[in-house]
């Protein structure tokens, strides 16, 4: 009798720490291949899993072998045809000498999958991300009505019908109305002794107590009310918060010949930041790609980062369409708006003022958040520091800046700098000063 | 496959199966109905067989439970290191892609001894694994002289315990980066650190295990730096001539020594306690699987011959039903495929294949020879008693002696063998025998050969250190054939050896016939 046991139900993924201990130490080769994925691929796919090729570096496992392209050896195999002694058989392939000619595949060869969060690990790892990405954080932007028992005051329409004779039946009973069955048996019984012709002195007694009586009672029923106001109960609700479920995402960028590759794939960068923390928090997320240089036009994600256009530099041009596309498309009571714009802070002498009035007077209404990012040369960060001089843009967005707590702005010279522009945003959360 | 299914839905469907004394009927199984095929095969394997086998436990477990033996060795507990997590990306992966199908099964040597089996195999399925396992493969464990004699069936499972629990533990105390430098170093040694021509030590016990420890920490605790001020002892004061210093050096060093994760072990100068604690587990680890890994074919061969010959007997006993019978033929027949060398599925001889025909052929011999057999194997040829041979051969051989004992020209020539030599000066290869008188023997020779690991792997051995001196580490490859050691490994693997020994090493390639010294390679040449 051999012993059995059942292992199914034991806990599974046995592996999962060996797992870690891989990743981690081919840590450097996979983020340098999730950063070149996610620079030719889409925003949105971001947040999902990849397959990656193994990793050459740090991964092997070296132990003497012997070298193929040495010395002399025998394969004895099976399933000889026509063979004779004596005949030669050209080996396969360039430099293949010495296998035997069968194919197998390396160990070290192949590709597999990270899952999600491995990727934003290993993607996020130079920007510092602490865990608050990983937080989901819900926004209370809405309120829905939601029953929450009975109240003793409240308003005619939400009387509760069953509730309030129910209290009223309790009051009756326990201050013992008399009923109408009782009265009218009084009355039938007045009826019938008030027709009978000669009456009896016993029997006129007795009409004059019962009259007393129905007096009585109809007295009794007019002090207790049937329905009392203290019987009435309302339904009560409380408004309860409800994440509102959609947000837009307006990534609005300057594609004037002064943006390089280097300041498209920090752009890139901030704009998949903005979209991973609002993929966190939405059900639905949508982005607009708005490109401009002296005009404006909203294109796919493509166009947007592969396309270049001539001309020269007028902001106000992409924040009208911005405005145009949420009149149209994006009512602001519905729908959560977010506007990341990435620049490097030219702009058209006199456009500036005109970027300062549409934003005053238009979008920062209708935005939850509005965040700009000027990318700057690395030596010039020295430069600029924290000083308010600067570009033309970035003095006039200053003032925006001044009277407006959900516009944000920085200078980014490399990706750790993309970072603390997000800082704000999660900062003003409650939620998180208490995860915090 | 649609002939397959029709006829398990007669079976489940005629009701009298279970009065016409199937052991099961259908695809579903139960812990009842495994029970009773168990014992119906067992009963079967001692009457007919005269196997004799450890007591069995048999573990139900699922596809993903199954990946992750795979990835820590086929052992049910191991330690935790990296490279277990990049053979379970790449087992998970040709499983996902269908490229490769789980095993049905997976066997530990241990006593008791340990059966995996899948919860997705079918009842015909696991009366197949239990016969191949627990019964094949298990009385090979027990009976074969290598396990008995290399092998500890009852401490391993225990030993592993231990080892998983001491490498966790010292991650807590050393962190996790410097034990994985020492189990990377070791790893990397794994082939160089067996005993292939002394027996090994014993595995302490649990409790002298747990008594070394503590004296460790004893000695931890109540270290006192003032015993190093104290004047050397006289029997070391002197080192007469240098010749007799290094003949002495090499006696007292117990040089040459082949086993060079024990060498580094015991001597090396550098190590702390724990880390030659680790090393000491890889060598075991290492030593424990050395007999599995030159008994491929028999192994396999003796597994496979005895669920053959036991579903067949049971078959024929009426215990089985038909269709039940079709698919276990048709699992056994996938098992044992064996496609010729320029077939784009060949990839190298199957062991069950081999040693299934072998045992075969074995049967035949003895029972109804040719006069070619009486010729080759006069001792067994036509003795009759096939069970006794078979029985004697898987007691008392390992793959390379078995092959040199019992192919016979007959499965030569049904397998159609031939030897290619191949110098890697040449462009071609040349066909150097086949299966023709002449060729028996050598191609007999040589794949006898192909399975020995001790010629088959490189022979690195320790030859000299001196201790006093440099403290250079110097090891020799045995270059046989002209075959020499892959560059890149070789450098990577020196590296390795430095980080255990902590003192230059070097390798120096000696042609095992001349004795001419090729090149020698020094860490002090490797860069980081």
């Amino acid at each position: 009798m051999p012993i059995f046991i059942d292992r199914r139900l034991n806990p599974k993924d046995k592996s999962l720490g060996n797992r870690q201990r891989f990743l981690k130490r081919a840590r450097e080769e996979l983020k340098r291949s999730i950063r070149d994925r996610i620079r030719t691929g889409k925003i949105a796919d971001v947040d999902s899993e990849h397959a990656v090729s193994m990793p050459a570096r740090g991964t092997g496992e070296p132990s003497f072998s012997d070298a193929k392209d040495s010395g002399r050896r025998q394969h004895i195999l099976p399933g000889n045809k026509h063979f004779a002694p004596g005949d030669r058989v050209p080996k396969p392939g360039q430099g293949g000498g010495g296998s035997s000619p069968g194919k197998t595949v390396s160990e070290d060869d192949f590709r597999f999958v990270l899952s999600r969060e491995e990727v934003l690990d290993l993607f996020f790892e130079d920007l510092e991300l602490p865990d608050m990405v990983k937080l989901n954080l819900k926004e209370i932007l809405a309120f829905k009505p939601r029953r929450a028992g009975f109240a003793a005051t409240g308003s005619p329409t939400n009387i509760n019908v069953g509730r309030t004779m129910r209290n009223s039946h309790g009051r009756r009973i326990a201050l013992r109305r008399p009923k109408q069955e009782e009265l009218d048996a009084i009355a039938e019984q007045l009826a019938i002794l008030e027709a009978e012709p000669r009456s009896a002195a016993p029997v006129r007694q007795r009409i004059a107590a019962l009259r007393e009586e129905l007096e009585r009672l109809e007295r009794r029923r007019k002090r207790i009310a049937y329905v009392d106001p203290v019987d009435i109960r309302f339904n009560r609700f409380d408004a309860q918060p409800v994440p509102n479920a959609n947000a837009v995402m307006f990534c609005l960028m300057d594609v004037s010949g002064s943006m390089g590759e280097r300041e498209k794939d920090l752009a890139k960068r901030f704009f998949v930041l903005l979209h991973l923390f609002l993929k966190r928090r939405y059900d639905r997320t949508e982005i607009v790609f708005i490109r401009h240089t002296h005009e404006a036009q909203e294109v796919d994600e493509e166009t947007f980062f592969y396309n270049t256009q001539s001309g020269g530099t007028v902001v106000s041009t992409a924040l009208e369409e911005m405005h145009r596309i949420i009149e149209q498309r994006y009512p602001s009571n519905e729908w959560n708006i977010y506007a990341a714009q990435a620049s490097d802070g030219d702009n058209f002498v006199t456009d500036s003022e005109r970027c300062i009035g549409l934003m005053d007077g238009q979008i920062m209404r209708l935005c939850q958040y509005f965040a700009y990012v000027e990318i700057i040369d690395e030596r010039e960060s020295h430069i600029f520091g924290t000083t308010d001089n600067g570009t033309s843009l970035w003095r006039a967005y200053s003032a925006v800046n001044q009277r407006w707590p959900n516009f944000q702005m920085s200078r980014i010279a490399n990706a750790a700098d993309i970072y603390p522009v997000f800082r704000q945003l999660f900062a003003r959360q409650p939620a998180f000063q208490k995860s915090a | 496959m649609a002939n397959q299914t029709s006829k398990f839905g007669q079976t489940g469907k005629s009701g009298q199966t279970s009065k016409s004394g199937l052991l099961f009927s259908g695809a579903d199984w139960d812990f009842k109905t495994l029970s009773r095929a168990y014992e119906a095969i067992e009963a079967i394997a001692i009457e007919e067989l005269h196997l004799d086998i450890y007591p069995v436990q048999m573990e139900i477990i699922s596809s993903q439970q199954m990946l992750d033996a795979y990835s820590s060795v086929g052992m049910p507990l191991m330690y935790r290191h990296w490279s277990f997590g990049k053979h379970f990306l790449y087992q998970e992966l040709l499983y996902r892609k269908g490229g490769r199908g789980l095993a049905y099964e997976l066997v530990i040597n241990s006593n008791p001894c340990i059966v995996y089996l899948m919860e997705e195999n079918t009842m015909a399925l696991q009366a197949l694994v239990t016969a191949h396992a627990a019964l094949g493969h298990n009385h090979f464990f027990k009976n074969n002289h290598l396990f008995r004699q290399w092998t500890d069936a009852s401490a391993i499972l225990s030993y592993l315990d231990f080892a998983k629990g001491y490498i966790a533990r010292c991650e807590e105390q050393h962190g996790v980066a410097a034990v994985e430098a020492i189990l990377d170093a070791a790893h990397a040694l794994m082939e160089q650190g067996v005993f292939r021509y002394r027996r090994p030590p014993k595995l302490s016990s649990e409790r002298q295990r747990e008594g070394v420890r503590e004296r460790l920490e004893y000695e931890e605790r109540s270290y006192n730096d003032l015993w190093r001020t104290l004047p050397p002892s006289k029997g070391g004061g002197n080192v007469g001539e240098k010749d007799s210093g290094i003949a002495e050096r090499k006696k007292t060093l117990n040089l040459p020594e082949e086993n060079l994760l024990y060498f580094l072990e015991k001597n090396s100068l550098v190590l702390e306690p724990w880390q030659r604690e680790i090393i000491r587990i890889v060598r075991i680890v290492a030593q424990y699987f050395y007999p599995q890994r030159q008994t491929q074919v028999m192994n396999e061969g003796c597994a496979t011959f005895v669920h053959y010959t036991l579903m067949n007997m049971l078959f024929d006993r009426g215990l089985i039903s038909e269709g039940a019978m079709l698919e276990i033929l048709r699992n056994h027949s996938n098992v044992i495929f064996q496609p010729g060398f320029d077939d784009p599925r060949f990839s190298g001889i199957n062991p069950y294949a081999l040693g299934l025909d072998m045992m075969q052929d074995i049967q035949r011999i003895s029972t109804e020879p040719t006069a070619e057999d009486r010729d080759w194997f006069p001792d067994i040829a036509g003795n009759g008693n096939w069970r006794e041979t078979l029985l004697d051969a898987w007691a008392n051989h390992r793959d390379e002696s078995f092959i040199r004992q019992y192919l016979s020209p007959a499965l030569m020539r049904k397998w159609r063998f031939f030897i290619l030599a191949d110098a890697a000066s040449e462009p071609h290869y040349e066909v150097a025998s086949i299966h023709n008188e002449r060729g028996y023997e050598k191609i007999r020779a040589g794949l006898a050969q192909s399975y020995d690991i001790g010629a088959s792997r490189p022979d690195i051995q320790v030859v000299d250190v001196d201790l006093l001196g440099d403290r250079q580490l110097r090891l020799e490859h045995k270059v046989k054939n002209g075959i020499m050691l892959e560059e890149a490994s070789r450098d990577a693997t020196l590296r390795h050896i430095r980080t255990l020994w902590g003192y230059e090493v070097s390798l120096a390639a000696i042609d095992a016939q001349t004795g001419a010294t090729l090149n020698e390679r020094s860490t002090s040449q490797i860069g980081e």
